[in-house]
C-alpha cells in the first residue's frame, strides 16, 4: 500500500473566529487534514500605541499600556511603572509595594483563569468555563471595590498607586482566597483528570527546550518546556524576594516534555502559588500614606532604560528612551506573546487542524499586545 | 561577565568593528553595521560568551540631524548576563545583515522594525511589513511622518499638531 | 360594538398586525460575536454566569448567516474595516448593528494619533444603538440590547416606506 499524496490545500482560519482568541488570520497550507505550513498574518488590532507614547506625557502613557494586554492590564502598568522608577532613580515607599504585589498576582489569577476557561471552551468543554468566568468574577469585584474599574484600571502611578485599599480590603481578600483554594480542586476534576482533555493534549506541540529559547519563548511556555526561567526570581523587581514561591516546571509525566499538557498544567499550579504570595503579603502590610512618594513632575534624566518583568504571559519588557521632555522619544514594548506565536509554524507543521487550535490556545495570545 | 569585560572581549576578536564612543554609558556597545553578521555569530557560539537570547530589536529615530539607530539587547542563560549593541544607520540607505539565520525571533522583530522605519534586512528570507497592511505607504514611526490621504476608499486622518506643553 | 361586546374569554389577544410581528420578531435576537479587542472580554463575561445574556434570549451564533445583530466590539482597524462590511453584507435581512464601547463609536482614546484606527465603525455600516464606555459594564450592554428590542418593536415592515 502506497501512501496517497494529494494536492495541497490554502485555507483562512480567521480574522473573525471563535477560537483565535481575538483577531489573528492563519493562511493554512494542508494536505487533507495534516497540516505543512501555517503563515500568521498580523496587523488587524494595531493600534498605533508606539505613536501615540511619543505625543502624550509619561503618566498619560499609562492607560494606554492597559489597553495593550488588557487581560493583565495591572502586570502591563506594573512593567511600565517598575521601567520608569528605575531610570528616575526613585523608590516607592513598602505599602505601596506590598498593595502593587497584591494586585499583581490577583491579576495573574485572573488572566490564567479566563485562559484556562477559554482552552477548555477550544477543545470543547463548555462547564469548566462557566466556573472559572463565575471566580474571576469575584476578583473583578474586588478591583471594583479599590479603583472603581472592572477591566482596565489605570491603577499603578509613577511613585505611587492611584486609589489606597479601602478599609475592610484585607478581610475580603482573605474570605475570597479560603473560597477559592477548594475550587481548584473542582477544576481538576473536570479538566486536568478528564480523559479526553489528556487525549487531545498530551504529546501534541512539543517545544523542544532550545527551540524555545531561539524563538525567545517565556513565561509558562518556556516553563512547560523544562526551563526554570522565571523573572521574579531570576531578576527580581519590586519586593519579590522577600516572599517564598516556587516555580513550577513541566515534568512531561502525562506525555512528552513541552506538550500542551505541560503548559495548561504549568498555569494550574502557578495560581497556587501566587495564592501564596497573596497571604504572605497580606500578613506583613505595614500602614503609610500611598502618595508620599509620588514626584509632583515627571522628568527623567536623559538616558535610556530597558527592564523585563513578569506577566502572566511571559516576560514583558519595556524599552524607554528619554531626552529631558515632558514626553517620552520613544517608548517600545517588547511583548510575550507576540514571541510566542511566532513559533506557531514550527511547532505545529504535521499535525492535523483541530490540533493547530489546540496549539495556539495553550500559547495564550492576546492579540491587543501582539499588534499593539 | 561584566559589560566591561564582554567589551574588551569583542575588542580583541574584531579590533576596528567595535567603535569607542564617550557618549553611551557603560551597558551599550557600538557595533559597525557591515560587520554585524560577523559579531553577531561570535557572540552567540564562543563559549565564554554564549548569548542564546535575542531579547529585544528596537529602533530609534534620534531627529532630524541624527542617525536612525538599532539597538539589540541581548542575554545568555547560561552565564546570566546581559549586554546592549547599537548600530547607527544612515537615514537616506539605512541597510544591515540580518541575523535571523542566529536568533530565530529575529525574523519577526526586523519585519516589524522594516514596517516602522524603513530599515532594510540584508539576506531575509521574507522581508515585507507585518503590522501595517501591504500596500500601506510611508515608515511610521519615524519623526518626519505623513500619513497618507486615504487607504481603500476610507479617509485617513492627519495628525494633529500639538500647542506645546505647560 | 353591538354583536361582538363581551364575546371573547380571557385567553384570546387581539392585536394590531404590526404589533404581534414587532413582538416576535424582537424577542429573540441571536448576536453575532465580533469581538475585536477589550471589549470583547466584557462581552464574553455578559454571556456567562454572572450576567446571563441567554434569558433575554440573546445566543452566540459563529457564522454571519445565522445572525441577526452584530455586535462590534472593539477598535476598528484600517485593514479590518474592509472585512467588516464583507462580514455585515453577508448577514441576512433584517439584520442590525450594535456598535459597544467608546472605539467602535468614533475611535476611543486613538482618536488624535492613530494612523491606522478607524474613527467610528459607522463610516463603514450603518450602525442602530451606541452603546458608551470603555469598556462598557455588562449591564450598560444588556440596557443596549434591549433598547435594541424597542427599537424592533416600533419598526412596522409591513408599511410601504416613503424613502
Amino acid at each position: 500500500m502506497g501512501v496517497v499524496q494529494g494536492d495541497q490545500m490554502v485555507l483562512n482560519i480567521g480574522p473573525q473566529h471563535p477560537s483565535t482568541h481575538g483577531v489573528l488570520r492563519l493562511e493554512v497550507t494542508t494536505d487533507g487534514e495534516i497540516v505543512s505550513k501555517i503563515t500568521p498574518h498580523l496587523g488587524y488590532l494595531h493600534r498605533c500605541f508606539e505613536k501615540h507614547a511619543e505625543n502624550v506625557t509619561y503618566e498619560q502613557v499609562i492607560p494606554f499600556t492597559d489597553r495593550c494586554d488588557y487581560l493583565a492590564s495591572m502586570n502591563s502598568n506594573f512593567g511600565y511603572v517598575v521601567a520608569m522608577e528605575e531610570l528616575m532613580g526613585i523608590e516607592s515607599c513598602e505599602r505601596v509595594q506590598y498593595i502593587r504585589v497584591i494586585m499583581a498576582e490577583l491579576n495573574r489569577i485572573a488572566s490564567h483563569l479566563l485562559a484556562l476557561g477559554v482552552y477548555g471552551l477550544d477543545i470543547g468543554a463548555f462547564t469548566p468555563f462557566l466556573y472559572m468566568l463565575r471566580d474571576r468574577e469575584r476578583i473583578l469585584d474586588m478591583f471594583e471595590y479599590t479603583c472603581g474599574a472592572r477591566l482596565l484600571y489605570n491603577y499603578m502611578w509613577i511613585g505611587g498607586v492611584s486609589h489606597d485599599l479601602p478599609k475592610d480590603f484585607e478581610k475580603i481578600c482573605i474570605e475570597f482566597l479560603d473560597y477559592f483554594e477548594p475550587q481548584i480542586d473542582e477544576y481538576n476534576n473536570l479538566l486536568t483528570y478528564n480523559k479526553i482533555f489528556i487525549e487531545r493534549t498530551a504529546d501534541v506541540g512539543v517545544i523542544p527546550a532550545d527551540v524555545a529559547i531561539s524563538y525567545g519563548v517565556s513565561g509558562p511556555n518556556l516553563r512547560g518546556s523544562g526551563v526554570k526561567w522565571d523573572v521574579r526570581k531570576d531578576e527580581p523587581y519590586s519586593i519579590y524576594d522577600r516572599f517564598e514561591f516556587d516555580v513550577p516546571t513541566g515534568t512531561g509525566e502525562f506525555g512528552t516534555l513541552g506538550d500542551c499538557f505541560d503548559r495548561y498544567w504549568v498555569r494550574m499550579l502557578e495560581v497556587t502559588e501566587s495564592v501564596k504570595i497573596i497571604r504572605q503579603a497580606l500578613k506583613d502590610i505595614p500602614q503609610g500614606d500611598v502618595f508620599e512618594t509620588m514626584p509632583k513632575k515627571i522628568r527623567p534624566p536623559v538616558g535610556s532604560i530597558y527592564r523585563r518583568t513578569e506577566s502572566p504571559r511571559g516576560d514583558l519588557g519595556y524599552y524607554i528612551v528619554s531626552d529631558g521632555k515632558p514626553s517620552p522619544t520613544r517608548v517600545k514594548m517588547r511583548s510575550p506573546a507576540f514571541t510566542a506565536l511566532s513559533c506557531l509554524d514550527e511547532v505545529s507543521s504535521g499535525w492535523m487542524i483541530s490540533d493547530v487550535l489546540a496549539i495556539l490556545g495553550s500559547l495564550d495570545i492576546v492579540l491587543g499586545e501582539i499588534d499593539r | 561577565m561584566t559589560s566591561i569585560e564582554i567589551k574588551e572581549a569583542l575588542k580583541n576578536q574584531f579590533g576596528k568593528s567595535v567603535m569607542e564612543n564617550d557618549e553611551l554609558p557603560e551597558n551599550q556597545v557600538e557595533v559597525k553595521g557591515e560587520e554585524w553578521l560577523d559579531i553577531a555569530t561570535f557572540m552567540k557560539n564562543d563559549p565564554k560568551l554564549s548569548f542564546d537570547q535575542l531579547e529585544c530589536i528596537t529602533g530609534i529615530d534620534t531627529g532630524e540631524e541624527g542617525p536612525l539607530q538599532s539597538h539589540y539587547n541581548l542575554h545568555s542563560m547560561e552565564h546570566r548576563h546581559k549586554i546592549e549593541i547599537v548600530i547607527n544607520h544612515d537615514k537616506n540607505e539605512p541597510k544591515v545583515p540580518s541575523i535571523e539565520k542566529l536568533w530565530r525571533i529575529g525574523d519577526w522583530f526586523e519585519r516589524e522594525t522594516y514596517d516602522m522605519f524603513g530599515i532594510e534586512y540584508i539576506g531575509h528570507r521574507d522581508l515585507r511589513r507585518i503590522l501595517c497592511p501591504d500596500d500601506w505607504e510611508g515608515w511610521p514611526l519615524r519623526k518626519d511622518y505623513e500619513p497618507q490621504e486615504s487607504f481603500h476608499g476610507i479617509v485617513v486622518p492627519k495628525i494633529k499638531e500639538e500647542e506645546g506643553w505647560e | 360594538m353591538g354583536v361582538l361586546e363581551n364575546k371573547f374569554q380571557d385567553n384570546v389577544v387581539v392585536a394590531s398586525l404590526d404589533k404581534i410581528l414587532g413582538w416576535a420578531r424582537s424577542t429573540s435576537p441571536w448576536y453575532f460575536q465580533f469581538g475585536l479587542a477589550c471589549c470583547a472580554i466584557e462581552m464574553m463575561a455578559s454571556a456567562a454566569s454572572r450576567h446571563d445574556l441567554e434569558r433575554i434570549g440573546m445566543m452566540p451564533r459563529s457564522s454571519p448567516r445565522q445572525a441577526d445583530v452584530m455586535i462590534v466590539a472593539g477598535t476598528v482597524t484600517m485593514k479590518m474595516a474592509l472585512r467588516v462590511k464583507k462580514l455585515y453584507e453577508q448577514m441576512a435581512d433584517p439584520k442590525y448593528v450594535i456598535s459597544m464601547g467608546s472605539c467602535a463609536t468614533s475611535g476611543g482614546p486613538y482618536w488624535q494619533h492613530g494612523y491606522h484606527v478607524l474613527k467610528g465603525v459607522d463610516l463603514v455600516v450603518p450602525v442602530d444603538v451606541y452603546v458608551p464606555g470603555c469598556p462598557p459594564r455588562p449591564e450598560a450592554l444588556i440596557e443596549g440590547l434591549l433598547k435594541l428590542q424597542e427599537k424592533i418593536q416600533t419598526e412596522r415592515p409591513l408599511t410601504r416606506k416613503l424613502a
